[in-house]
């Protein structure tokens, strides 16, 4: 590990104002151990743990405004997120383990990087991690990665469970700049796709910009639903996981994580969910490039939709 | 005492101790994280220094310069040694490979040096700015690739290939013929603690503190390799996070912290980081094999064919898939074969029931295909092909084998009798089945020796070499001594893990529970007689019990004996080859799962072994060893894979999320039953190991029960959901 300097800080505005040039370090369950293992070699920490910006609020909309620094844990106890945004609350509870949970923050969550195992073997080229190495998952080992929206540089997908549930709420996340300014960047726009130029990005987020809350709307109603595959029955990443929020009359939202470098979902996909599992998996595929070692993942996403629209059909029946 | 004849009657027999369930008499230092480990040992040592290993980054080729300019430079770090400063003799007693590479790398992440600094994160960051250039090589990565050029081998100094009769011609006339291959992957025994060592020189004598499961064999590697007198190496191992075998070697970390320390003349200390476990070390290569398994019509056994192949470097072993299958079912033509093909991988050795653990999985799932075919009950199939000779040598009868009363009894408890046709039984969205297994591990037996000395406050002191791996050693040697000496366990003081005490068996191919129990017995033998003899009783009529020594009318108290001093014994026991009697441990494996019919996922719900290993030391810390066996063998059917990447001539999922080894969630309720017997042909304890019968056949149960559940069969593991899904019915 790389000697750093380490400040903490007491409010956003401080953190804002140490942050240029700096990481910020919230929970630490990931970019600590990204530093360990010399993947990101930061010299300076901005501690946000002191910072607040860790409190579950109503909005003005009826909606809920969830601080940057809210843990995992108290995020999926809350009664409101339990009563009106379920699918949140599972999504949460699928991934990682009840330590980690309590450790790990909203934004971090989101900003939680690839877990391509390229990225993690620092003497191997990745365009993640060094920018122009080249991508060594291109014919390499590809099962866990991304089989839509990704691009001759990169393959990787965005591991995450809580952003798949986000994208079916359609919230935005609220960022702050080192200027003063804030903006608010909608959740299907958050995470990059790689695209042909370099660096892969990853996030939408300028320099030195904080992550300041999550936003969710007005609640949708509907059944909630997050259903993850993975290999063993927790403590895993998805292989593919479908976030729905489905409506007595049998329209709804789906979601997928696990195959892209985005939560995945679109209009038409959601359109086509009363024609079926087929429909719906059809929509969001097209256009896939899977690898020989993950085209797997779009069948087991059909059939996971299949599961998901079946347990829905039956609650309402 | 050489073992040569069946054990009449002894003390063990009461059972007042030995054989009841006791709980860890280290659990309380583990629960309280006063147990010390390698890494651990820093009291005493001023001064003590990090080292962190500079790896390999190709898999073959040589290094063509080594830059440790900047490295040297930077803060904290206090030298930065490299192959070319060191001059080691050979590698460690087992291993093929060397433990520091260069300027030939022969595997990936190979050591090539150490970086050594006064922090572990100043070295770890330092050993980044080492700068290695390769000229690098081509190498063989595929076991498909080296498949066709791999030779007969055997493994660990056994035969490559045995025939019994006439295979191919019994096979040919053969009324029902079966053929199919399977697969197995690589696994990583990824136990808990990883290696680590510190190295601490006085004069030219060295100190280790190492995690390691053979003592004595460590201290032979340290001083061939260091090229010094073993009487100048005290290991020390006295608790280890788990090994899995992998601790049976020296590694990287214990020659890499014993050179730097004499470099620095400071206490270094290695702890080999995660991430280059899966490519440093060793592992369990994958399997190709083949049966061929030819029966009468009636399902009678007339031939049996196991072949197998892996890959491994060069002077390796083979993984000795068929070892199990020269005895465990009938058949008078038989052929076994192990084939061995040259890959730059890193190294395969002896992970828990090497061969056997993976071997059982083929031998199992062929078993129930045959089964079918045949139009049998598995366990009927099984039942009628059990031999009470060693059917590869069939002059040696089994001392204590109980097979059939294992699969019988099992199927009972299990409710066997539910089980339905394959692909029939389903529960809402899940598909349900059931399978079964044999499991089988050889009884081996190992020269072990133990020291014990009665205190004079009457406390008994057990020291041996001996090693306990998390497996419960320190407490069935205590219960051993106890029952010998009449005194309750926690007047028992045992102390491991040290090669200042006598040599013993160490741990591994669960030979370690009956052999280093043995030896104490031996040693508690000798000390009866001394105690006896200072209270002037006959030795060999004296009963030893609650303290006292009794012999006919006179009863004395075992403080008699010490009155003047401690008294103390050694005691060794040694087994010869037996003509007569082949020994082995039996069970049988019981599983059910669900298969989610849209997702594929495989989740087990229910386990059962029933198994026979004569006399159970302590059904407790036994029963602990069969369900982390079982554990063990639900990774290895579900999610245990190293994933070679052939480009680059690694596993490149090195890491624990990657490597996924079964968690809490995977594991459902358990059950364990041992069957009441005991072996007086095996060793004085009538005992034998379960540690490694608890994995075997595991993996065959599950894919079993994954066919029952889904009628579609998988012939490799681990049984992923792409293969699982390949084979369901579409749902929507
Ligand atoms: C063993 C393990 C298993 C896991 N399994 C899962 C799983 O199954 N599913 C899943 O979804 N996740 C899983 N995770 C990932 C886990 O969810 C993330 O590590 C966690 O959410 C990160 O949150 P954190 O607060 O600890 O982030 P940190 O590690 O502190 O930060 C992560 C990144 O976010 C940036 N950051 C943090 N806060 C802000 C902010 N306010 N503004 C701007 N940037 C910010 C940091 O600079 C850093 O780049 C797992 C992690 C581990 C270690
Ligand atoms: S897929 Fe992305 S993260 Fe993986 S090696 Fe390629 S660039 Fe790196």
């Amino acid at each position: 590990m790389k000697a750093f300097t380490y400040d903490r800080v007491t409010s956003a505005e401080e953190a804002l104002a140490a942050g240029a040039g700096a990481s910020f370090v919230a929970g630490g369950t990931n970019l600590l151990d990204h530093m360990k293992l010399q993947i990101v070699t930061p010299d300076r920490l901005v501690d946000l743990n002191r910072a607040g910006m860790d409190a579950i609020e109503p909005t003005a909309e009826g909606g809920l405004r969830i601080g940057a620094l809210v843990r995992n844990s108290d995020l999926a106890a809350d009664s409101r997120i339990i009563a009106d945004y379920a699918v949140l609350a599972r999504a949460i509870l699928a991934g990682a383990s009840g330590q980690i949970r309590n450790r790990a923050t909203t934004a971090g969550n989101l900003m939680q990087r690839t877990r391509c195992p390229y990225f993690y073997d620092t003497a191997l080229a990745c365009n993640k991690r060094e920018p122009g190495s080249g991508c060594s998952a291109q014919d390499g080992h590809s099962r866990t990665l991304a089989v839509i929206g990704t691009s001759e540089l990169c393959l990787c997908q965005n591991p995450g469970d809580m952003a798949v549930a986000l994208r079916v709420l359609d919230a935005v996340v609220e960022v702050a700049s080192p200027a003063g300014a804030t903006r608010t960047i909608p959740i299907a726009e958050f995470h990059q796709l790689p695209g042909d130029s370099l660096p892969v990005r990853e996030f939408a987020l300028e320099k030195g910009e904080l992550i300041t809350a999550v936003v969710l709307p007005p609640p949708a109603g509907g059944t909630h639903y997050y259903r993850k595959v993975r290999d063993r029955s927790s403590y895993a990443f998805a292989l593919v996981s479908v976030a729905a929020v489905i409506q007595p009359d049998g329209i709804g939202r789906i979601a997928l994580g696990g195959v892209a470098p985005r939560p995945w979902a679109s209009d038409d996909a959601d359109a086509a969910i009363p024609q079926g599992a087929k429909a719906v998996a059809a929509a969001l595929f097209e256009g896939a490039r899977p690898q020989e070692d993950n085209a797997f993942k779009i069948d087991l996403a059909t059939r996971t939709i299949a599961a998901v629209l079946a347990e829905a059909k039956e609650a309402r029946a | 005492m050489k073992f040569d004849a069946p054990m009449g009657d002894t003390p063990i027999d009461t059972g007042r101790v030995v054989g009841r369930p006791h709980a860890r008499v280290d659990g309380p230092l583990k629960t309280t994280g006063r147990a010390t480990y390698a890494a651990e040992w820093h009291d005493g040592l001023p001064g003590l220094l990090h080292g962190f290993i500079i790896p390999a980054t190709i898999a073959k080729g040589t290094v063509t310069a080594i830059d440790t300019a900047d490295a040297k430079g930077a803060a904290g770090v206090v030298d930065v040694l490299t192959f070319e400063d060191f001059d080691i003799n050979g590698t460690a007693n087992g291993k093929t490979v060397k433990l520091v590479g260069g300027p030939q790398v022969q595997h990936y992440h190979q050591a090539l040096g150490l970086v050594i600094a006064e922090t572990f994160e100043a070295a770890r960051a330092a050993a980044d700015l080492v700068n290695v250039d390769y000229e690098a090589e081509a190498g063989a990565f595929s076991l498909d690739g080296v498949r066709a050029d791999a030779k007969v081998c055997g493994a660990f100094g056994g035969p490559g290939e045995t025939r019994l009769g006439d295979f191919e011609a019994a096979f040919e006339a053969a009324e029902v013929q079966f053929d199919e291959e399977y697969r197995t992957a690589a696994h990583s025994p990824a136990m808990i603690e990883p290696f680590a060592s510190i190295a601490q020189w006085e004069g030219d004598g060295l100190t280790l503190w190492t995690a390691n499961q053979m003592i004595a064999t460590t201290v032979g590697s340290m001083a061939s390799m260091l090229q010094i007198d073993e009487s100048r190496v005290h290991v020390l191992s006295p608790y280890i996070g788990g090994g899995f075998g992998a601790k049976l070697w020296a590694h990287a970390d214990a020659i890499l912290a014993a050179l730097a320390a004499r470099k620095t003349g400071h206490p270094v200390k290695v702890v080999m980081p995660r991430g280059l476990i899966f490519n440093n070390t060793i592992n369990r290569p994958e399997t190709i094999q083949r049966l061929r398994i030819g029966t009468r019509a009636d399902g009678t056994i007339e031939a049996f064919g196991h072949e197998g192949w892996s890959g491994n470097v060069e002077g390796g072993n083979p993984e000795s898939t068929v070892l199990s299958s020269r005895s465990v079912y009938a058949g008078p033509n038989r052929l076994m074969a192990d084939h061995m093909g040259h890959l730059d991988l890193p190294e395969g050795n002896a992970m828990r029931a090497p061969g056997d653990a993976v071997g059982s999985i083929a031998v199992e799932i062929a078993m129930d295909e045959l089964a079918e075919k045949l139009g049998l009950d598995p366990i009927d199939f099984r039942v009628m092909n059990d031999s009470q000779v060693d059917p590869s040598q069939p002059k040696k009868t089994f001392s204590n084998r109980h097979l059939v009363r294992c699969l019988q009894d099992g199927a009972e408890r299990f409710g066997w009798s539910e089980r339905q046709a394959p692909g029939t039984r389903r529960e809402g969205k899940w598909l349900v089945g059931m399978g079964v297994a044999t499991a089988y591990r050889a009884a081996l037996r190992s020269t072990s020796g133990a020291a014990v000395r009665l205190e004079t406050n009457g406390r008994v002191t057990v020291e041996t070499d001996m090693t306990d791996i998390g497996t419960g050693s320190y407490t069935i040697l205590a219960q051993t001594a106890g029952e010998m000496l009449g005194v309750p366990v926690d007047r028992v003081d045992v102390r491991l893990g040290d090669s200042a005490f006598p040599k013993s068996s160490g741990s591994g191919g669960q030979w370690g529970a009956s052999s280093s129990t043995s030896g104490l017995y031996v040693a508690c033998v000798n000390l009866r007689r001394e105690i006896a003899q200072r209270l002037s009783l006959d030795a060999e009529r004296a009963e030893f019990d609650d303290g006292e020594v009794r012999s006919g009318n006179r009863v004395c108290s075992l403080l008699d004996a010490v009155a003047e001093g401690p008294l103390s014994a050694e005691g060794s026991i040694d087994f010869g080859q037996s003509d007569t009697h082949a020994f082995g441990t039996f069970g049988a494996h019981f599983v059910e799962v669900g298969v989610d019919s849209y997702t594929g996922e495989v989740r087990v719900r229910r386990m059962l072994a029933v198994c026979s290993a004569g006399r159970i030391l302590n059904p407790v810390s036994a029963r602990s060893q069969v369900i982390g066996a079982m554990t063990m063998g639900v990774g290895a059917a579900l999610s245990e894979k190293l994933v070679v990447d052939e480009r680059y001539g690694c596993f490149i999922n090195h890491d624990l999320a990657l490597y996924e080894v079964p968690v809490h969630a995977d594991i459902p309720h358990q059950d364990v039953v041992f069957l009441d017997d005991v072996d007086p042909y095996g060793n004085p304890m009538k005992a034998h190991g379960v540690g490694e019968l608890g994995l075997c056949g595991v993996g065959g149960a599950i894919a079993n029960a994954v066919y029952n559940a889904t009628g579609h069969r998988l012939r490799k593991v681990p049984m992923v959901v792409e293969d699982i899904i390949a084979g369901l019915p579409d749902p929507v």
